[in-house]
């Protein structure tokens, strides 16, 4: 039986028909066609698939839909203002902090989450920040200039 | 150096912008109208015969709409080398490893699709068990491929020199074994792929592959299809490093399901699925026997081999020969013999991952050459730099060292990382190892045996001449080559980088081997200048007999027309451009000709303007069997220090530094190259220290997960001091050779180099793990 229930995604309403057993990624993915949420292993260990759940990132693929009703999602496509470039994004870019690509939106949340409660992160904070995201093409190192160098920004 | 406008720059990605947005679509994140999904059967037993297959429940369930068999299927055989094409679609008479593909369904979702699969009844009988490559060669064992009764897979035999007599002349001899663990790509996407065939018989496969020529070759053989009506296309694909470089079940499963049922296909695989697949780092058991003399000259390489290569071929005969071929260098070596031996096993097949059969052997000679080194008394940098090549050399296995930067690799680590400083001065805890490595700038032939071109590249004009398309088969899985050659295409023509637009990964934008074996920047780099060099040529030509100026008089430089004996009246060809677009918002301005205009008097004389560029290596010397295999028009090398610390109760292993100097001849995007460097990096810290696929007494992968298959974190890896070394190629495009691959090759060996230095311990099973190295230290406090 489905259930009706209210995502709050990105500052929008919407009102989808889910089944009790589809995760959070699914739904987004499928229903809402917000397919920037990528899913890497369907079981919470990769992290691509974050989101900002109530100002806490998490696996998105670990959250049955049903959970999440009624609370405020951000994926990847609500972090940018329009054509305007989030500063973590602006510096994921000029820090060449994407290859593939594919943990790129997870990262950018998590690392959204912590400089959002932290603004001054250090290193080992930022790592800890991301270490539930893995990456398998960059050694992290760009990502992680890259999440040093918007605290700055975001600072001023 | 040469100045430059683009290249040897730090310009961010062309797809920088779509990947941080979320805009950026992989083939699941696409659909089709009318698209079915499709599910696989796959075998719950390593071997087995299969008595009966019963799809008739499947068939039945409301929504699906096809179920297959290798009685649908056919039983074409595929594989990567034609030498040994040992797979079908489907499994027909027995199984041979768990996840052996058996049947699958196509429906109108996914549940209905795996719910069906669940009705598929197949009645096994099993067989005996082969997951041990040393009991598959013995006599008797079972054949796991009737033509193959050793279960051999291949083998090969090579000396070049003369070892046995070499070694009667050396100071000093030691033999070693090594022996890694069958690893895992883990690339963060897991393989999709949606099939769409159409009424006039055409079929599209979108995919996420690195490879979009071999699958579309694989493709056509196997499902009969004239190769013109197939069409391979990648949308943004996430990560490869070696797995996804050939053709895979669900790509033929999905297409085959589409031709059958006229709608389009998508087929995705689990990570645990990713993980039966597999094709990727082979088990490598290595005994090399080394012969030197007492100065340190290194004299014979005796190396013997044995690969545990699963259930099929794959990449299998490349990796066996590469296990031997790329210890021919980077050390003047005039002795090397080779026996390699790859055998088949009950277990998931093995294929190429990066730094594709040299990784393992690298890490067992380079841990060896520092044995070796304190035998002396030598130090072990020292004694690197004593053997090292230099450019022009040439190794006893042909490879030609047409620009060699490893002496100032190494001197740019020990000088760069402090090695005279801390080497053999550290506590004990501490440790610092170094190693080197090099590598592959592309194959220098086909998988196939052809004549066919590597590369091709086409640039076509826009009529308004305001935006330059470059259309490139090449594929670009996150290491950067759309950036790489759409910069080389600025470059060449002489405009802004963002003048011009990439399209990449499609069969239909010409041909491309592909993003193995480190290639692309050399080889569909050398297209890519020709075609812009082309196009220069054709703009300049048309407005010399314009302008009346000779070409060469002309240049272009960042989108505009410089003449170089100077000022020249344009304003007829400016008037006309802007009475033209009248109405448009970018209409040329200033005191120079842009070359958009110029593009537009180009336009006007042909029509259509297109430059052409294709490329394919020369002879490449080495006319001994299997020289093939390791043959390439450059080489690219590095060296790395690495250092770490131990905790001598737990075992446990810290990486603290790591400085790595690479010589990709000429740094086309230097942010790039650092990216690749510290990607390997970080890909060879996971192999020497976590990463371990372990198998049940059955042959299942019992931890294929990302839980318990450990790659590294943000926390596991250090900061990389990466230092770019240019060499200037001469066989590259500006001189630029490969970094995607090479740059793993030190970091095992520098590795252990380093826990040896810290513990007095060598380790010589991999991965070192805490628990391997504590055993190790219990073992030795014993002692």
């Amino acid at each position: 039986m489905k259930k009706i229930i209210t995502l709050k995604v990105n500052n929008k309403e919407y009102e989808v028909a889910v089944a009790p057993n589809r995760t959070l990624t699914q739904v987004l993915r499928e229903d809402l066609n917000l397919p920037g949420t990528k899913c890497g292993c369907d079981m919470g260990d990769c992290g691509a698939c974050t989101v900002i759940l109530d100002d806490r990132p998490v696996n998105s693929c670990l959250v049955l839909a049903v959970q999440a009703h009624n609370r405020e999602i951000t994926t990847i496509e609500g972090v940018a203002d329009g054509p305007n470039l989030h500063p973590i994004q602006q510096a994921f870019v000029e820090h060449g902090a994407v290859q593939c690509g594919f943990c790129t939106p997870g990262m950018v949340l998590s690392a959204k989450s912590l400089l959002e409660k932290n603004m001054d992160p250090t290193e080992h904070e930022i790592r800890e920040a991301l270490s539930g995201n893995l990456c398998r093409c960059t050694g992290y190192q760009k990502i992680v200039e890259a999440v040093k160098s918007a605290s700055q920004t975001m600072k001023k | 150096m040469k100045e430059y406008a683009i290249i040897n720059s730090r310009l961010p990605k062309v797809d920088a912008w779509a990947k941080v947005t979320g805009d950026a679509r992989y083939t699941d994140d696409l659909t089709m109208p009318n698209m079915l999904y499709g599910a696989l059967l796959q075998s719950p037993l390593a071997h087995a015969k299969i008595k009966r297959i019963d799809t008739s429940k499947a068939e039945k369930l409301p929504g699906v709409k096809d179920v297959v068999t290798a009685k649908e299927a056919g039983l074409v055989k595929y594989g990567v080398s034609p030498a040994r094409y040992d797979e079908t679609i489907f499994c027909d008479q027995k199984v041979r490893y768990i996840g052996d593909e058996i049947a699958a369904v196509a429906a109108v979702d996914l549940e209905t699709a795996l719910e069906a699969v669940s009705l598929i009844e197949v009645e096994y009988e099993e067989l005996p068990l082969l997951l041990d490559p040393f009991e598959a060669r013995k006599e008797g064992a079972i054949a796991i491929h009737d033509d193959f009764p050793n279960n051999i897979c291949a083998e090969v035999h090579q000396e070049f020199g003369n070892v046995e007599e070499a070694l009667k002349t050396c100071d000093y001899i030691r033999t070693d074994k090594f022996v890694n663990k069958k690893q895992d790509g883990a690339f963060l996407e897991p393989q999709s792929c949606i099939a769409t065939y159409d009424l006039n018989g055409n079929l599209t496969l979108t995919s996420s592959t690195q490879t979009v020529h071999y699958v579309q070759r694989t493709v056509a053989m196997v499902l009969g299809l004239p190769i013109g009506k197939v069409r391979v296309t990648k949308p943004c694909v996430g990560g490869g490093f070696g797995p996804k470089a050939s053709a895979n079940t669900i790509e033929l499963v999905a297409s085959l399901l589409s031709m059958r049922t006229g709608r389009p296909v998508k087929m995705t695989f689990t990570r645990e699925q990713v993980f039966q697949h597999s094709r990727a780092r082979h088990q490598f058991f290595h005994e090399l026997t080394t012969g030197v003399m007492k100065d340190g000259t290194l004299i014979a390489l005796k190396n013997v081999c044995h690969m545990d290569g699963g259930a099929y071929s794959s990449f299998g005969i490349a990796t066996v020969y590469y296990g031997g071929s790329l210890l021919g260098a980077p050390y003047k070596l005039p002795n090397m013999k080779y026996d390699g031996y790859r055998m088949y096993t009950n277990k998931p097949a093995n294929g190429a991952q990066r730094g594709h059969g040299g990784v393992i052997a690298r890490a067992a000679w380079e841990q060896q050459l520092d044995v070796i080194a304190e035998e002396l008394g030598m130090d072990p940098l020292e004694l690197r730099l004593k053997n090292m090549m230099k450019k022009g050399d040439v190794t006893c296995n042909d490879f030609n060292m047409s620009s060699f930067g490893m002496e100032e690799c190494l001197e740019a680590i020990r000088d760069g990382s402090g090695w005279k400083e801390k080497k053999g001065k550290l506590p004990k805890g501490k440790g610092i190892g170094v190693a080197c490595g090099f590598f592959v700038s592309g194959a220098g032939f086909p998988i196939y045996r052809s004549e066919t071109f590597h590369s091709t590249a086409m640039i076509k004009l826009s009529e308004d001449g305001g935006t330059i398309n470059l259309y490139t088969a090449a594929a670009d899985i996150g290491q950067g080559s759309d950036t790489v050659l759409t910069m080389m295409a600025a470059e060449a023509i002489g405009v802004r980088y963002e003048d011009v637009r990439v399209s990449s990964g499609d069969t239909d934008f010409g041909v491309d081997l592909g993003a193995y074996s480190s290639r692309q920047t050399l080889m569909s780099g050398h297209a890519v200048k020709q075609a812009g060099e082309d196009v220069r040529n054709q703009v300049l030509e048309v407005l010399s007999r314009n302008l009346k100026i000779p070409v060469e008089d002309m240049d272009i430089k960042q989108g505009l027309i410089i003449f170089k004996k100077g000022k020249v009246d344009f304003s007829g060809l400016r008037s006309q451009y802007i009475k033209e677009h009248r109405g448009w918002v970018d209409a040329p301005s200033g005191d120079e000709l842009t070359f958009k205009e110029a593009a537009r008097v180009a336009y006007f004389e042909k029509g259509v303007v297109v430059g052409r560029g294709s490329y394919k290596p020369g002879d490449l010397g080495g006319k001994y069997k299997g020289a093939a295999v390791g043959t390439s028009p450059a080489y690219g090398c590095s060296a790395q220090v690495v250092e770490v610390s131990v905790d001598m109760d737990t075992g446990k292993i810290t990486i603290d530094n790591m400085t790595d100097a690479h010589d990709c001849g000429f740094a086309i995007n230097r942010t790039n190259v650092e990216g690749q460097m510290q990607g390997s990096l970080s890909m060879g810290v996971g192999e020497a220290l976590y990463e371990e696929i372990k198998f049940d007494a059955k042959g299942r992968v019992v931890n294929p997960t990302f839980g318990e298959y450990r790659i590294p974190t943000a926390l596991d890896m250090p900061n990389v001091n990466a230092i770019i070394i240019e060499s200037n190629e001469p066989n590259g495009p500006w001189g630029a050779k490969e970094v995607g691959e090479g740059a793993i090759m030190p970091t095992i060996p520098a590795i252990l180099n380093a826990i040896y230095d810290a513990t007095g311990i060598r380790v010589r099973e991999l991965p070192v793990t805490s628990e391997r190295l504590f055993m190790a230290m219990k073992e030795k406090n014993k002692k």
